[in-house]
């Protein structure tokens, strides 16, 4: 069979796939694969963290500061401030490590176990990723390191970024392949004991992305992991760490989808982010993660900890997340502003349709002279949900010359939901300019008529105008990104009108 | 191609349409005038399908068709198009994003191939010139910022772009001062004069009657058609206002 008929027959597989996720009666990704998984034991004790450090072939080293971990947490409550309720987690109940039984390295994707690429094609893997896949000429190059089940099964691009120098694997390899680069920096941005589902991660992680970006270099590509959780009663604990040099840039792209199941899932995540002298990381996170029914059953719980530290001057982080999925949403990226001059933003588009809740929102702590942060957060509440926005901006006693601007808009659909606005401002330098606004609206009627008498049907209507009150998030969004995200906020809010 | 037969409507309990019946055939331009809270508005807001009024009697139909069996989308893409007299504002959407999705909504519904980008912005040109507005308005938010006048003239420009066979256009010229009357006059008589088209004009004043030249005029008093010539009636409430003309038209 010639290359060219290869491409036709992988195209139409690609077609048919989306168009069966398309179809998916409620939740579009409502699906999951069968395929062979091999199981830590329920339950999660000190052997569960040998079995997953062992399993995962890690040296001493990692070993025993998962162990630490894991004393410090058995030390730990589960926090509580957060305006999200949810039944309580028996934590030795669930999963803590699962991976498909092949595991295999891979050149390419197209060498992937078939019914795997099925799952990635019904994930909508971007049009741009598709072409870059099927080897079509002139794509636009992104990088897709795919995890599937905790475990990276597939790099590609990895050589050409390679030759620019950038590091960008598994965190598993990294532990092994660099260690000092990995000691030096694994807990230093988010601390061990920082919050009870952090120690939990990283007692337990079980697998993520590391990214290096040497000195001086711009990373010629977008780096973007798929993340899935696929295996049932199974906590999905990534580990992300992503280090910028000295001037150099990445940009990184997330994105999330997990499928239909009725047991609540617990998900844990840590993401550190370092940004030297005049380096600038912008994170872009699109989470989908399966939100639970339209009567509130099953759903992912997601704890999630983000953070950043612009620690050189100069340097920069932006955080841009659009998040539509997960019954209860716990997640506040974060920018620790310690150069001077070093600027924080983080641009938020938070969902909640049905039982969803989320208590999302952002922390700049400026220790820096000069250090200056953005906050634009747009809450967007339908159905029986509760939205909150959370956030914190602090200012160090030496931290001179700083500025915030904070800005949190509500749109609410229907008048079961609840949005909420929590800005604590904590400024200890006399010099620093803070500005918070805050709007809350509803969808008028008068705004759904005039779309539909111009030809949209309500569902429509109804995206149009929340794509437009969110349109300075999306805006920040990658393209190829920007364009998966508008269709996911209409998907999601798909049922909230009428 | 659009008859009104005995219509009788109410909002909040309240009747405003009292057996309203009136036919406007294909290439007429009908003006229709009257006192306020005769019931234009409400005329206008119940043809387009907006929520809050109730339909109690009588019937419409529009080319053939029971309107009242369409949703307002529906009847968008089967033709209809209402001139609002408060353009609503829809923040963070620019006027092409919205009527390339507008346009390509309603071409689906009719079974035609969407626009592709290049299409629609060539359109979109095309009719933003006939009305004299330049095409960095229709970049910006729809009627966002927009001052009186230049909301009636977007509406015009999104009424050239969808190309409607009828239009309600309910009180176009208020808030416009002489300069942009006159251009929204020409608008219409551009894009909704033809043998296929007709429009439903409510207005107060003469003067836009002045550009537009209507067929018919009907006066609409008490919710219901109490008087209806040609375009001579119009100068007549002009000059002798409307209870004069009533008060003939009931001896």
């Amino acid at each position: 069979m010639s290359d060219n008929l290869d491409l036709q027959d992988k195209r139409e597989m690609d077609a048919e796939a989306k168009e069966a996720a398309a179809n998916a009666a409620e939740y579009e990704h409502g699906w999951s694969a069968d395929i062979d998984t091999e199981f830590a034991e329920k339950g999660l004790t000190e052997d569960t963290v040998r079995f997953i450090s062992a399993k995962k072939g890690e040296p001493e080293w990692m070993l025993d500061w998962r162990l630490k971990a894991f004393r410090l947490w058995e030390q730990m409550e589960e926090p509580d401030w957060a305006k999200v309720g949810y039944p309580k987690i028996d934590y030795q109940d669930a999963y803590y490590y699962a991976a498909p039984t092949k595991k295999v390295e891979l050149d390419s994707l197209d060498d992937l176990d078939p019914e795997i690429k099925a799952v990635y094609d019904k994930l909508g893997i971007p049009l741009g990723e598709q072409e870059v896949l099927a080897g079509v000429k002139g794509a636009k190059k992104v990088a897709v390191d795919a995890v599937f089940d905790s475990v990276s099964v597939a790099t590609t691009f990895r050589e050409e970024l390679r030759k620019a120098g950038v590091i960008f694997l598994s965190i598993s390899e990294a532990i092994k392949e660099y260690p000092e680069l990995v000691k030096k920096w694994l807990g230093k941005v988010v601390p061990q004991r920082d919050n009870y589902f952090a120690t939990l991660n990283c007692a337990v992680f079980s697998d993520g992305t590391f990214v290096y970006v040497p000195e001086g270099v711009r990373c010629p590509m977008e780096l973007s992991t798929y993340f899935r959780i696929n295996a049932e009663n199974t906590g999905q604990f990534e580990r992300t760490l992503i280090i910028a040099e000295k001037g150099s840039y990445v940009s990184y792209l997330e994105g999330c989808t997990a499928p239909m199941r009725d047991e609540n899932q617990l998900h844990a995540a840590v993401v550190e982010l370092v940004a030297m002298e005049d380096a600038e990381i912008k994170y872009s996170t699109v989470q989908n993660w399966y939100p639970g029914n339209s009567e509130g059953v099953g759903g992912i719980y997601n704890f999630v900890t983000k953070r950043g530290l612009c620690q050189g001057d100069r340097s920069k982080i932006s955080w841009t997340q659009v998040e539509t999925g997960s019954a209860v949403t716990w997640k506040y990226p974060s920018c620790v502003l310690n150069g001077e001059n070093s600027v924080g933003e983080f641009y938020s588009v938070a969902v909640t349709n049905n039982f969803q809740q989320a208590d999302t929102g952002t922390k700049m702590i400026h220790n820096g002279k000069g250090s200056r942060s953005t906050i634009i957060s747009k809450g967007i509440s339908a159905g029986k949900s509760n939205n909150t926005y959370r956030g914190l901006v602090r200012v160090g006693v030496s931290a001179d010359n700083v500025r915030n601007f904070t800005q949190c808009d509500s749109l609410l659909l229907g008048d079961e939901c609840g949005a909420h606005t929590v800005p604590y401002i904590e400024v200890k330098n006399p010099g620093a300019q803070i500005e918070h606004e805050a709007t809350t609206s509803k969808i008028s009627e008068e705004q759904l008529f005039y779309a539909m008498q111009r030809g949209l049907d309500e569902e429509e209507a109804v995206a149009l105008i929340v794509n437009g009150f969110a349109k300075d998030v999306l805006k920040e969004l990658p393209m190829e990104f920007a364009v998966e995200a508008q269709k996911l906020l209409a998907i999601s809010l798909e049922g909230s009108v009428g | 191609m659009l008859r009104i037969e005995n219509l009788r409507a109410e909002t909040a309990g309240k009747e405003i349409l009292k057996g309203l019946s009136l036919e406007i055939n294909a290439g007429e331009v009908h003006a229709i005038m009257g006192p306020n809270g005769a019931g234009k508005s409400t005329l206008a807001h119940v043809l387009g399908g907006k929520p809050g009024y109730e339909v109690t009697a009588g019937s419409v139909e529009f080319r053939g068709e029971d309107l009242f069996e369409l949703e307002p989308h529906e009847r968008a893409a089967a033709g209809l198009f209402l001139g609002f007299q408060y353009p609503v504002e829809i923040p963070g959407v620019s006027n092409l994003q919205f009527l390339r999705e507008a346009l390509n909504a309603q071409r689906k519904v009719r079974g035609e191939e969407a626009l592709s980008g290049g299409e629609f912005l060539k359109l979109a040109k095309e009719k933003a010139s006939l009305l004299r507005m330049d095409m960095e308005m229709l970049k910006r938010q729809v009627n966002v910022g927009f001052s009186g006048g230049e909301k009636k003239r977007a509406e015009m420009v999104q009424m050239g772009i969808l190309s409607p066979a009828f239009a309600v256009l309910d009180e176009t010229d208020s808030g416009l001062d002489i300069d942009a009357l006159r251009v929204v006059g020409e608008g219409i008589n551009a894009i909704m004069r033809g043998p296929d088209k007709g429009v439903l004009l409510i207005t107060h004043y003469q003067r836009l009657l002045d550009v537009v030249k209507p067929d018919k005029v009907s006066v609409l008093a008490d919710g219901r058609i109490v008087e209806t010539g040609g375009p001579e009636l119009a100068v007549r409430l002009e000059n002798e206002g409307y209870d004069a003309v009533m008060a003939e038209a009931a001896a």
